[in-house]
């Protein structure tokens, strides 16, 4: 327990960067953290900017919506209404992840405790991660990407490249399997195979339009069936594959951003899981390092200081509130499971009797292969939590005049608050379900969309630009219809494609 | 395994192609704001960036979301007061599904900021001038400087070296760290002589010939140049040309010259501006403004206020001349002058004022502009104004009806002139 000092005072250099980081690997082993091996690389502020206007892709490709976000983020830090994030991981292996040069020593040790053992060691363990993307060959796919992308500009024109991203970028959202698992993306077979794919999908699309129907058929109608057979929720991929009129680079695009979406699609569903594990982990191992005399006081100062801030919950009558901070809730979740399986309380072993008392360690390793935040929630909220939130659901409903307390921290409210705030996690609940109903193959070929209202919350006021967008992308009229309470589908909303 | 990379030294800026990007594509938005941005500036303050904002319903990328309205049950820290069946008012303003369920739709309504670089806003001010590429390129650019001699130093490129001063230095080290050596040697060789004269013993010769070798040698190994007695031409940068320009905004004020004709003017008189700062340090802008009677007046009531009444443009030729008699009389100062006008005025004047200019004003000038703004024929003062530009190249008129053709004036100015 007498080890010395790793550094005093608050300059970092490269040598303490690497002496810290073979430290946190040290105790990281020791909690049995399995991580991809750690790209740490030291940027400017401005860098950072441009790191975090690319929305966490370190080779992205070019588009005016990211100079968008670049403005924002300087706007926001020129204003000072935001301190840069000190810190940004990427979820690929190696772990790439980026300290910046104004950060003090102790700031750079958190960053790497944070995200090259708390964030790496989740992107390589938790199963929507290891089943929704592949570390080893995203850099490369999105090398790729970019390329082909560039090639396309200069072959095709900037405007045209434009066009057909901001569609798919409205379809983003929509352009994930959410129940099968993707094939690994690899930049060799992607170049190797579009070739082929180029062909074969324009002969598979020319198929499902070889529509020069006999005459028998007109007539009886008996070869009337359905297409597509059944409801597509992957919008995006329906359209790679369908539309009638794109051409084959074009195909190659919408595939492109349908392959990122689905990238960060396991990233929208763990915020709180993924920062709660991350600043879990930052504590404890520093904590670790502090209890081996590896740091001193003044080091545990700023650091507690700057973790007090992350993790700061306003109440919902403050002036700074914004809605759950994710980082509090998994923080204080991830330690909530530790305390049950450490010292359970007579209530935690009636509500986890499979929990309380067993080794922390493995326990929380099993939470965080095994859940999103959705089920996370559903899975380990406890009482004592809800009670140290005092957390409290409120139900809005358009046919009242008033709001409604529906449950509060008490033996009645434990489980709805906890049902709702799952709920409030779940993808599926937030984002409208559309899917691809049907397509007229034998009128105007148009596509027709069915919303299935939840909720009976109605569509935003940016839906009909989306159709727009989607009546580019395929060619031909797009409506959509909604189903009404007695689940007749009623039209809602179409476009046509501009030409 | 882990390893550390310095990136600070890669290029920053990669987000620089996004940005002109996400600029080309509001360009009609951002043009908009920066004219809008001209009208509100003072001519002397073009070469900021500007701040611009955009509604960001413009700007925001459509995505399927849920609007208000439904049922939703959400939930929320911090209760204090309320137990499960309290029925809370609805606040005002429809904020429904509070905070975080309405995430999705994410930002307010306020507008986009941001700031437009220098370049960014100088290019959108040249759009509609029909400027040469040529033009622009010289105006976007940062004030030139000029490298001068300033002595030397002791550190520089190997083709900056100054051989006369290398060697001098060298010389005088050689000098300093061969001087104990030479003493000493004068000293054993003065002995040896003495020896030899005085036919000393054969091993103290032997020893002093040994002495007086290892002293040459000590001499000889002094090198001859070394890295500390190189010199480097130092070379400094100074900033261009520090001379100082006065120039003259004359404008008609008269009923006739409305809104869109001042603006139109004020667009010459910026660009005269702007190209001046390429050429000239510092610059004052006397603004005079003219009816019957010419006034000098401040920047903002030069084109803000509004008078009625007839025209004398005389007077306010009379004036400038004042000015130039009282102020600028030193060779110090290059004027210039800029007049703009309906090309109305008082019948018997027009000749008046070609008189004041051929004699008075155009001998001081470096370069007088008339621009007659919105109206089509030719006015009496036109006419005296071009038969004195047929015979005077300083002066240069020109009819203005849109910003289009502001610039045209300017080439005469801008052409490089025989030294």
């Amino acid at each position: 327990m007498t080890r010395q000092l790793l550094s005093t005072g608050s300059e970092w250099s490269f040598e303490l960067i690497d002496k810290y980081d073979r430290e946190l690997a040290r105790i990281a082993a020791d909690f049995k953290l399995d991580t991809y091996p750690n790209q740490i690389e030291v940027v400017t502020a401005e860098q950072m900017m441009d790191a975090y206007a690319s929305v966490g892709m370190p080779i992205g490709y070019q588009h005016w919506s990211y100079g968008k976000e670049y403005l924002a983020v300087e706007n926001r830090y020129r204003r000072g209404q935001m301190g840069l994030a000190y810190e940004l991981v990427i979820n690929s292996n190696p772990c790439i992840a980026y300290l910046m040069e104004e950060n003090t020593m102790t700031m750079q040790a958190l960053v790497l405790a944070h995200a090259c053992y708390g964030h790496n060691s989740f992107f390589k363990s938790n199963y929507l991660f290891r089943a929704w993307t592949t570390a080893d060959s995203i850099v490369d796919y999105l090398v790729f990407a970019r390329g082909f992308i560039g090639e396309c500009e200069q072959r095709y024109g900037e405007t045209a490249i434009e066009e057909l991203l901001d569609s798919c970028h409205a379809l983003r959202n929509y352009g994930v399997d959410r129940y099968k698992r993707p094939p690994q993306l690899s930049v060799e077979r992607e170049t190797a195979r579009r070739r082929e794919r180029d062909e074969y999908r324009q002969a598979a699309v020319n198929d499902i339009w070889r529509t020069l129907p006999t005459r028998d058929a007109v007539q009886d109608g008996a070869s009337d069936e359905r297409f597509p057979a059944e409801p597509q929720e992957n919008l995006l991929y329906f359209i790679e594959k369908h539309a009638p009129l794109l051409e084959p680079w074009q195909r190659e695009i919408v595939r492109i951003v349908r392959k990122l979406a689905q990238y960060f699609y396991p990233q929208r569903q763990t915020q709180v899981m993924n920062e709660g594990w991350a600043t879990f982990w930052h504590y404890t191992l520093l904590n670790r390092m502090y209890d081996e005399g590896l740091v001193d006081d003044s080091f545990m100062l700023e650091f507690l200081t700057s973790h007090t801030n992350v993790i700061a919950q306003p109440g919902f009558d403050h002036p700074y509130y914004r809605g759950v901070n994710p980082y509090a809730l998994g923080f204080s979740m991830m330690t909530d499971i530790r305390r049950i399986c450490e010292t359970p309380t007579p209530e935690d072993r009636q509500w986890f009797p499979d929990l309380a008392g067993t080794p922390w360690l493995g326990a929380l390793d099993f939470a965080m292969r095994n859940f999103k935040d959705e089920s996370f929630v559903a899975q380990y909220l406890s009482p004592k939590l809800i009670r140290d939130l005092r957390l409290f659901s409120l139900i809005d409903d358009d046919r009242e005049d008033a709001y409604a307390v529906s449950a509060i921290h008490d033996d009645n409210g434990y489980r709805r608050i906890r049902r709702a705030l799952a709920e409030q996690y779940n993808l599926g609940s937030r984002e409208p379900n559309i899917q691809v109903n049907a397509v007229d193959r034998r009128g105007d070929r148009s596509l027709t969309l069915r919303h299935i209202p939840f909720e009976r919350r109605p569509l935003g006021e940016s839906t009909g630009d989306v159709l727009k967008h989607i009546a580019r992308l395929w060619g031909f009229p797009v409506r959509l219809e909604t189903l009404d309470v007695n689940n007749k589908p009623e039209l809602v909303g179409h476009a046509h494609p501009a030409n | 395994m882990d390893s550390i990379v310095d990136r600070r030294l890669n290029g920053r800026n990669k987000s620089a192609v996004n940005r002109a990007r996400f600029v080309r594509r509001y360009q009609d938005q951002l043009k908009r704001a920066v004219a809008d941005a001209i009208s509100k500036r003072s001519i002397k303050d073009l070469e900021r960036g500007e701040r611009v904002d955009l509604p960001r319903r413009d700007i925001r990328e459509p995505v399927f979301h849920h609007g208000g309205g439904g049922y939703r049950e959400s939930v929320h820290p911090g209760n204090k007061e309320y137990s499960a069946g309290d029925r809370l008012p609805r606040p005002a303003g429809g904020a429904q599904g509070r905070g975080n369920q309405a995430s999705d739709s994410g930002e307010g309504e306020d507008d986009f900021s941001f700031v437009l670089s220098r370049e960014e806003f100088l290019n959108f001010f040249f759009e509609d001038l029909a400027l040469p590429d040529l033009v622009k390129t010289e105006l976007t650019r940062l004030p030139r400087y000029k490298s001068v001699r300033a002595g030397f130093t002791t550190s520089g490129v190997p083709t900056n070296i100054n051989v006369i001063r290398s060697l001098k230095s060298a010389a005088a080290r050689r000098q300093v760290l061969q001087a104990p050596y030479r003493t000493r040697l004068k000293g054993v060789e003065t002995q040896r002589d003495a020896l030899v004269v005085g036919r000393g013993r054969a091993p103290e010769l032997e020893a002093l010939d040994e002495e007086i070798a290892r002293l040459k040698r000590r001499i000889r190994a002094v090198p001859f140049i070394d890295t500390i007695d190189l010199r480097y031409n130092h070379r400094i940068k100074q900033p261009q040309p520090t001379t100082q320009a006065v120039m003259f905004c004359l404008m008609d004020v008269s009923g006739s010259m409305d809104q869109g004709r001042k603006e139109i003017a004020k667009r010459f008189f910026a660009l005269l501006y702007l190209f001046l700062t390429r050429v000239y340090e510092r610059i004052d802008v006397v603004f005079i403004r003219h009816h019957t009677q010419a006034a000098e007046v401040n920047e903002e009531e030069f084109f803000s206020a509004r008078d009625t009444g007839g025209t004398v443009v005389s007077s306010a030729l009379m004036l400038m001349q004042e000015i130039i008699a009282a102020r600028y009389t030193s060779a110090a100062w290059n004027i210039y002058g800029a007049q703009a006008s309906d090309g109305d005025n008082w019948h018997s004047d027009s000749s008046r004022c070609r008189e004041l200019l051929e004699q008075e004003i155009l001998p001081h000038v470096q370069y007088f502009a008339y621009v007659q703004v919105g109206a089509e024929e030719e006015q009496g003062l036109w006419q005296q104004y071009a038969a004195t530009s047929a015979a005077h190249p300083r002066l240069a008129i020109r009819k203005i009806n849109t910003v289009a053709d502001i610039y045209p004036v300017f080439r005469q100015l801008f052409a490089k002139k025989p030294a």
